[in-house]
């Protein structure tokens, strides 16, 4: 159907950089002190006279790309804007490919804000339903397994300690912004910085658990208070990221890599990868749960966690393990994201966190194979309702979802009745 | 290091209209969270459902001002009504996860272009203060000294604001000592023993989720009024933020969440004023003013922790009455 390129400038956000972009983009509204730009490319061609207009905040302003594929738009306050390209003034055969030619951006906290849209090969001739629906399921399915990631953690943390962790979306940023930190900054491989930056995810759990939710446990604090110092901690260490790394997007190496078709299917091998990856890893996981002595005695400690005790099971040991394999599988569940969404960014984790919890939801609190069937259904929904909802609605259909499920099926659909009242 | 200025600024918090909406969205939460024992992650939704009944019910409907508060009050019982209804039969943090869903219902809902020309998507509205500024009845001119010296407007804004923080937290603080009260406070300490005395428990609980959404409700519109009404400022984090103010003050207290929010605005202001002058002045190279804004972020999220950890009961709460749920 299409081949999607990420072919747009990212950063505008160093002056340097900007300084280059201003000295020849066609400038309008110079004189204000807010900036959206953007660098309108296909295949690595600039593509010259393509239209753009901005409007909001009562404002509107519009020009066209200069000879470099250029194009910057002053604007009077920092806030959010609409920007849209003119998908008439593209050149045949190509069009806006991901995301739409509508693009609501809003201003991070620094004074100018790159606009990048997703240009593709393509005519602007609709697919047929099944073919759609086909691709759409795919996806969901891919969006669906990196969310199991993400949800068995939160669901075994849950089970072996009652605790809903809110931070569990800093723990997949974490993923995410470590992997950038070692690809690019470090200049590792993927492959490398990926596992380094799962094993650091890993041992931020344990870190977690030992300095802060360990001690909690001890000093016998209730689960509604524990819930909170995670909403706390959540809101900390995510402000903590946007301290260091600042409010942009960032792409990991190997994003947008073009597109196989494989009939309606279209998907990029970082998708395969992600999906062949994430299956693995649950295998992993299941077979961990299911027949290893310790994965036994973490489902034990989920039952029941002082009978568990009593039979010799040592308690603070499973939950510190549950802490850092729930810990690494948000990482992992990050990159992935990562690749999906795709873009780094300090929030990325936040935006998930409710579709996460609503998996684990659905799926049954506590319960971890819940938490996969969870996902998988809050994937497929998320990205199957796009064919009916405006993208941008597309999370409301799951979350209308799961609060339909806990009127007629509570305890989930895995979950067991007693856990509920 | 202009002092004055830091201190200036710091002050003006101290009776803004802002600090106003968050002390009554947090009474509300105290209603809510301290005394019944909800957890109601959904504020910034009855928030932004207030403001966007009130300023779409002015703009697209016309209305005056009395039936614009109406609708919001009303979107706002249906909104408790529609969460109650399949939660409060069960453990809280199933409420919890409903409520912040619910809430990130709404603002999606006023966030996508699918709606724009009722709710102006992601630009929000503007431009619905006139009709409150007619029933202003202070001549032009400047009110107040100081820090506090503002034109008629924003001084019959900030009278209004706080009336109605006085009056709800007279309400509460009434309410708290009826047998009502008393059955409210039960369920928050047995619920059991309140249901084997006969009460019906469901019903007072959605009695009190409705009354302190209503709070939130009427919040969200102070909250609106001097300012545009933009979805972005109706995330999760306000919610939290909310409670961040409520833990400060006291969870089942009156005075808590008015004096929480005044101490969390006063000091947020004087912090951000302190940190964005000391990086003029050189005195934090480390830092970029930016830096020094996501910083007192951090400091809200570490602050939320410790007084939970340290002091549950906030600054006004007695230990005996315990502000948690167990």
């Amino acid at each position: 159907m299409l081949a999607v390129l990420f072919v747009t400038l990212l950063a505008a956000f160093t002056m340097a950089t900007f300084s280059v972009t201003s000295a020849h983009a066609d400038e309008v509204g110079t004189e204000y002190d807010f900036t959206l730009s953007g660098n309108v490319q296909f295949n690595g061609d600039v593509l010259k006279g393509v239209a753009i207009d901005v409007k909001g905040n009562g404002y509107q302003a519009d020009t066209v790309t200069d000879a470099e594929g250029k194009w910057s738009i002053g604007v009077p306050e920092k806030g959010s804007y609409e920007v849209t390209l003119d998908e008439d003034t593209l050149p045949d055969g190509v069009i806006v490919a991901k995301g739409g030619s509508v693009i609501d951006t809003e201003f991070a906290l620094t004074d100018r804000k790159s606009v990048n849209f997703f240009l593709g090969e393509g005519t602007r001739n609709t697919v047929n339903f099944f073919d759609q629906f086909v691709n759409r399921f795919v996806n969901g399915l891919n969006f669906g397994l990196l969310l199991a990631l993400a949800a068995i953690g939160v669901s075994l943390i849950f089970g072996t300690t009652g605790l809903s962790n809110f931070a569990h979306a800093e723990m997949i940023t974490f993923g995410a912004l470590a992997t950038l930190v070692f690809s690019v900054n470090f200049g590792l491989p993927i492959w490398l910085a990926i596992i380094f930056a799962i094993v650091l995810s890993g041992g931020l759990g344990f870190g977690l658990d030992a300095v802060i939710w360990k001690p909690l446990r001890r000093k016998g604090v209730a689960v509604i208070p524990l819930m909170i110092v995670s909403i706390g901690l959540s809101l900390a260490l995510r402000y903590t990221y946007q301290y260091f790394f600042g409010g942009s997007t960032t792409q990991l190496p190997g994003a947008g890599m073009k597109d196989l078709q494989f009939g309606p299917v279209s998907l990029s091998p970082i998708d395969m990868a992600s999906m062949g990856l994430s299956i693995v890893v649950l295998l992993a996981v299941a077979y961990f749960l299911l027949r290893t002595r310790i994965g036994k005695a973490t489902r034990a400690v989920s039952d029941n966690p002082s009978l568990a005790s009593a039979s010799g099971i040592d308690v603070d040991n499973v939950i510190r393990i549950v802490w850092i394999v729930g810990a690494a599988l948000a990482g992992l569940s990050g990159v992935l994201w990562a690749y999906f969404r795709p873009g780094v960014s300090w929030d990325m984790g936040f935006q998930m966190l409710l579709l996460v919890f609503a998996a684990v939801t659905l799926g049954g609190l506590g319960t971890a194979f819940g938490a996969l069937i969870g996902s998988i259904i809050v994937g497929l929904f998320v990205e199957l309702s796009t064919l009916w909802l405006p993208s941008d609605m597309k999370i409301v259909g799951a979350l209308v979802i799961l609060i339909l499920v806990l009127l007629f099926r509570p305890q989930g659909i895995l979950g067991r009745k007693e856990r509920i009242g | 290091m202009d002092w004055g200025a830091i201190f200036g600024n710091a002050a003006v918090e101290l009776i803004s209209p802002t600090t106003a909406a968050y002390a009554l969205a947090a009474l509300g939460l105290a209603v809510h969270f301290g005394y019944t024992g909800l957890l109601n992650f959904g504020q910034a939704g009855f928030m932004a459902l207030g403001a966007y009944g009130y300023a779409i019910s002015i703009l697209t409907f016309g209305f005056p001002v009395w039936g614009a508060f109406l609708v919001g009050v009303g979107a706002s019982v249906v909104f408790a009504l529609i969460l109650g209804v399949p939660t409060l039969r069960l453990r809280a943090d199933y409420l919890a996860i409903v409520t912040i869903a619910a809430a990130e219902i709404v603002r999606l809902l006023f966030t996508t272009n699918t709606f724009s020309a009722v709710t102006g998507s992601a630009n929000g509205l503007s431009g619905y203060k006139n009709e409150f500024a007619a029933l202003n009845p202070l001549a032009e001119g400047s009110y107040g000294f100081g820090p506090f010296e503002n034109n008629a407007y924003d001084t019959w804004l900030r009278i209004v604001a706080w009336s109605i923080v006085i009056l709800a937290a007279l309400l509460v603080w009434q309410i708290m000592r009826s047998p009502w009260g008393r059955v409210i406070k039960g369920i928050r300490e047995d619920e059991d023993a309140v249901r084997a005395l006969g009460k019906n428990v469901y019903a007072y609980k959605m009695q009190s989720l409705i009354l302190g959404g209503v709070f939130g409700t009427i919040a969200g519109m102070i909250f609106a009024l001097p300012r545009a009404v933009v979805p972005s400022n109706y995330q999760t984090t306000l919610t939290f933020f909310i409670y961040a103010i409520l833990l400060l003050g006291g969870a089942a207290t009156v005075l808590g969440p008015i004096i929480g929010s005044m101490i969390f605005w006063v000091l947020l202001s004087f912090f951000s004023g302190f940190v964005a002058r000391a990086v003029e002045a050189g005195w934090l190279p480390f830092m970029t003013s930016v830096q020094g804004g996501q910083l007192r972020f951090i400091l809200v999220g570490v602050a939320i922790m410790l007084i939970v950890i340290f002091r549950p009961q906030g600054i006004f709460g007695n230990k005996k009455e315990l502000s948690f749920v167990r």
